[in-house]
């Protein structure tokens, strides 16, 4: 085949439909339609195949992307999604969410060097992960058991990654998680309309059939510890994916007036207990008219999206830096654009006026300019004297990060670092033998593909530690290609020895 | 690890969807069994919900988290007590609301709730006091017991101080008094002991003995407010346990976020006991009625459904 220049490609992105602002705004329906057949072969003839790729790099898993292009391009779908899922565990899921624009899309040569947009990987690879979920593809390859047990705390991303790859060692792997649904940050997170929950249960439904238990209402560190469950449990190595969620709030006076929350309060309430249903639901949202959202993150981007969606009439982010530094996915602020999100950027709260019931009535502000650069690399925003403004509100969200969950550190002697984030090794060992961590507990907030990279890499530690040798690496040459893998694992993997050290 | 080690739940019902979520199954098949109920009066009643490996973790203090269906909302209640050797730990509630009183409606023996997690928060702190008033108001009185007796078995010198409307509320009085060296009661009306508020029976209690090193009240916010108020001019150690709105009690959402000392905290995960003198109630009180109207909204819709429900049986 001739390669392909710049030239010869199509211009423009393939068309992917989006439900009508106005539309959508109104219900939970999914906001971006996804590829049909026809238009994900126009975007797949859109990627170079280049021979030095830059986009593999740029994936914080290493997805070899012009690997399951090509194969789409052959229309060797099963080929492709085998390809693709050898790298991540969740493209139904990462398709969607993950922030492509700073990762692989973002040095795609048909951008960086064409100057046209770059190829729609998210969306290539979301296509792929739903065909798989309608096709039910399967990733039961044989599992040779081995004698093993571990005890996966979360059930978040990380803890997912984790638990899909030691499953596939022959472990037998049980997850405890404290909320009364699998998913993490995907379940009470993440709204219906940007990930339906129906991607993340056929995600879970793809774990427990690789013979994954998954246990509910379990809060580890408090119905047993971490040492309980390597001394008394009996499990021979322990993950712990418990996440970040302890939102922060700012100290500025007016802020336990009823009416103001934090994002994860609205998210949880609205994705988990679906207080959208109520009263048909039991759990209450109360989403005033008026909603101002202080950050924008993405957390605040689906809290602003959430509020309209369940009848704010106005909604206001308020974000003390300039958009360019808005740290949401692209197509999230786009999309919430469209929606009639009102920004007010370079503007920071001051206080939060209640009424004399203690309710919520106004946020005082005041604007903001870019001075120097901070130890991020990011221009820090400085007041502006005498720029304070009023507006009002009824609800306020918070939504502007959180600090490390509590609950292990109390419990447990597992050492912290001065922020209270489990402190790893670069295997992604903690200071209790047999016990490894990942995920935003390690990092602090970050993303879906990072926390599920960190639950491979700590899944391949724990294989190191307790020997089980996966007997295709060490025995077959690496170039062995994956044409013939499972759910990512080559066929031959179900071979797996285990070499105890004596 | 045991069968015994936690139950598996149903990973939650996908509401709105009718098919169940992928390995989920019925709350009724694989919830958390209710093995005894006692009514009390009309509005409280105990629940005794087998969990064994709860049971073992469970100290004086901590709480749980109910679901009673996959509609339900997640309902904190203060773990009563726990019978280790049974393997069961006791709720006890008071039905006000609509999720409590569908509880009370629906809960029985033989059957089972749909969610049930915990131990939750930091257990209550047994001092090393050697005279302590373990005070307990209406509801409060149950959770107050295991501390009264933890108290008791570390040796110190317990006085309990209950406090009812009147005396037809009144429960575990002698299981109470077990526990305790001095035992007062207090009722609104007279019908039973001292007439009267709990603070007066602390006064009494605090007026016959010099030396009390530590108060702990459990009851509505308004009752330990005034307990605290009743201690700090003796500068007595106050303890308090608050009951805020809760979602998740993991310390994700801050619904339960209350003020202590100027600062703020999540009672799920930082408490839910609190120094009383430091306490902002105001901030407490005000925060709890926060939904008040979609309250009295879900009452009201369910109060309607049952009275369809009668009328279609009757038919
Ligand atoms: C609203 C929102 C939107 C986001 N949007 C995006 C996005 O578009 N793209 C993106 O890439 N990232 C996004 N993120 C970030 C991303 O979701 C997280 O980085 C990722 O989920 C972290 O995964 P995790 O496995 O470390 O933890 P989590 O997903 O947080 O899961 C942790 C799980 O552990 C459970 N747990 C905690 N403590 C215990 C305990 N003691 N015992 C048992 N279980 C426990 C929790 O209940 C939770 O279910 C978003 C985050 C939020 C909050
Ligand atoms: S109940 Fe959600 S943080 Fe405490």
């Amino acid at each position: 085949m001739a390669r392909k220049t710049i030239r010869s490609i199509p211009q423009e992105r393939a068309f992917m439909p989006v439900l009508d602002a106005q539309e959508r705004a109104t219900n939970f329906e999914e906001v971006s339609l996804g590829f049909d057949e026809a238009n994900a072969l126009v975007e797949c003839e859109r990627c170079l195949i280049c021979p030095e790729p830059a986009c593999i790099p740029g994936c914080p898993v290493e997805i070899d992307i012009p690997g399951f292009i090509s194969k789409m391009l052959k229309k060797d779908y099963h080929g492709a999604w085998d390809t693709l899922t050898d790298s991540t565990f969740l493209p139904a899921v990462c398709g969607r969410v993950c922030p492509q624009e700073d990762q692989c899309e973002g040095v795609c040569a048909v951008a960086v060097s064409g100057g046209l947009e770059p190829v729609a990987i998210g969306r290539l690879e979301r296509w792929l992960g739903d065909m798989a979920i309608e096709k039910g593809w399967k990733n039961e390859s044989h599992i040779e058991p081995n004698e093993y047990r571990i005890g996966i705390v979360g059930s978040g991303p990380a803890s997912m990654a984790c638990a899909a790859d030691l499953a596939k060692a022959g472990c037998k792997v049980t997850v405890f998680e404290a909320l009364h649904a699998p998913g993490g940050v995907l379940r009470y997170g993440i709204p219906e309309f940007r990930l339906p929950n129906s991607v993340v249960d056929a995600e879970i439904g793809n774990l427990e059939k690789l013979g994954v238990e998954i246990r509910c209402n379990t809060l580890v560190g408090r119905l047993f510890t971490v040492e309980q469950m390597l001394d008394e449990m009996g499990y021979d190595a322990v993950f712990i994916g418990t996440g970040a969620g302890y939102p922060s709030f700012m100290d500025i006076p007016g802020e336990n007036f009823n009416g103001v929350l934090s994002a994860n309060e609205l998210l949880t309430r609205c994705n988990l207990m679906q207080a959208g249903k109520f009263p048909n639901f039991d759990t209450p949202l109360e989403i005033g008219r008026k909603v101002a959202v202080i950050g924008a993150g993405n957390t605040a981007m689906d809290a602003m999206r959430v509020s309209k969606r369940l009848g704010a009439e106005e909604v206001t982010c308020v974000y003390r830096r300039t958009e360019a530094e808005c740290p949401a996915r692209l197509e999230e602020l786009h999309h919430a654009m469209e929606e009639g999100i009102n920004f007010q950027w370079l503007t920071a709260p001051v206080e939060i006026l209640g009424d004399s019931n203690k309710n919520v009535r106004a946020i005082r502000c005041q604007r903001m300019e870019l001075g120097e650069p901070d130890d991020s690399g990011r221009r820090r925003p400085v007041p502006i004297p005498g720029s304070e403004f009023e507006f009002e509100a009824d609800t306020v969200v918070y939504a502007i990060g959180t600090a490390p969950n509590p609950i292990l550190g109390q419990t447990s002697d597992i050492k912290l670092n001065k922020w209270g984030y489990i402190d790893t090794d670069e295997t992604l060992a903690t200071s209790l033998a047999g016990v490894y961590a990942g995920g935003d507990i390690v990092t602090g907030a970050a993303t879906v593909i990072l926390a599920m990279g960190a639950g491979r890499r700590a899944a391949a530690s724990i294989r190191d530690y307790l020997g089980i040798r996966d007997s295709m690496v060490v025995y077959e040459p690496e170039n062995m290609g994956f044409e013939n893998t499972l759910f990512g694992i080559d066929a031959a993997e179900k071979n797996f020895v285990h070499v105890r050290q004596i | 690890m045991s069968s015994s080690d936690t139950h598996k739940s149903a990973a939650a019902g996908l509401p709105g969807q009718e098919e169940a979520t992928p390995g989920a199954e019925t709350a009724a098949a694989t919830g958390f069994p209710i093995v005894a109920r006692t009514d009390f009066s009309r509005t409280t009643f105990l629940l005794e919900v087998e969990h064994p490996q709860m049971a073992r973790a469970a100290r004086p203090g901590q709480f749980v988290i109910v679901m009673l269906d996959d509609h339900g909302e997640r309902i904190p209640l203060t773990i009563a007590d726990f019978d280790r050797e049974k393997g069961t730990i006791t709720l006890v509630i008071q039905a006000v609301g609509k999720s409590s009183r569908e509880m009370q409606s629906r809960c029985q023996v033989g059957g089972a709730l749909f969610g049930l997690v915990g131990p939750m928060g930091i257990p209550s702190e047994v001092s090393d006091a050697k005279k302590v008033i373990c005070v307990g108001g209406g509801l409060g009185v149950a959770p107050i017991f295991p501390q009264a007796r933890a108290f008791k078995e570390a040796g110190a010198h317990v006085i309990g101080v209950v406090g009812f409307r009147s005396a037809n509320l009144v429960f575990w009085e002698e299981k109470f008094r077990s526990v305790c060296d001095e035992f007062i009661i207090c009722t609104d009306d007279g019908s039973a002991g001292i007439k009267g508020l709990v603070t007066q029976g602390i006064e009494q209690a605090i007026a016959e003995h010099g030396d009390i090193d530590e108060v702990v009240a459990i009851g509505p916010p308004i009752m330990m407010r005034a307990c605290a108020e009743a201690t700090r001019p003796h500068k007595i150690k106050t303890m308090v346990s608050l009951n805020p709105i809760m979602v998740d009690g993991t310390g994700m959402c801050g619904g339960c976020r209350v003020r202590v000392g100027g600062k703020v905290k999540f009672a799920c995960v930082d408490g839910p006991d609190f120094d009383g003198h430091e306490v902002d109630f105001d901030d407490l009180m005000a925060r709890l009625q926060r939904y008040r109207p979609q309250e009295a909204e879900a009452m009201e819709q369910w109060l309607e459904n049952c009275r369809r429900l009668q009328v279609e049986e009757v038919r």
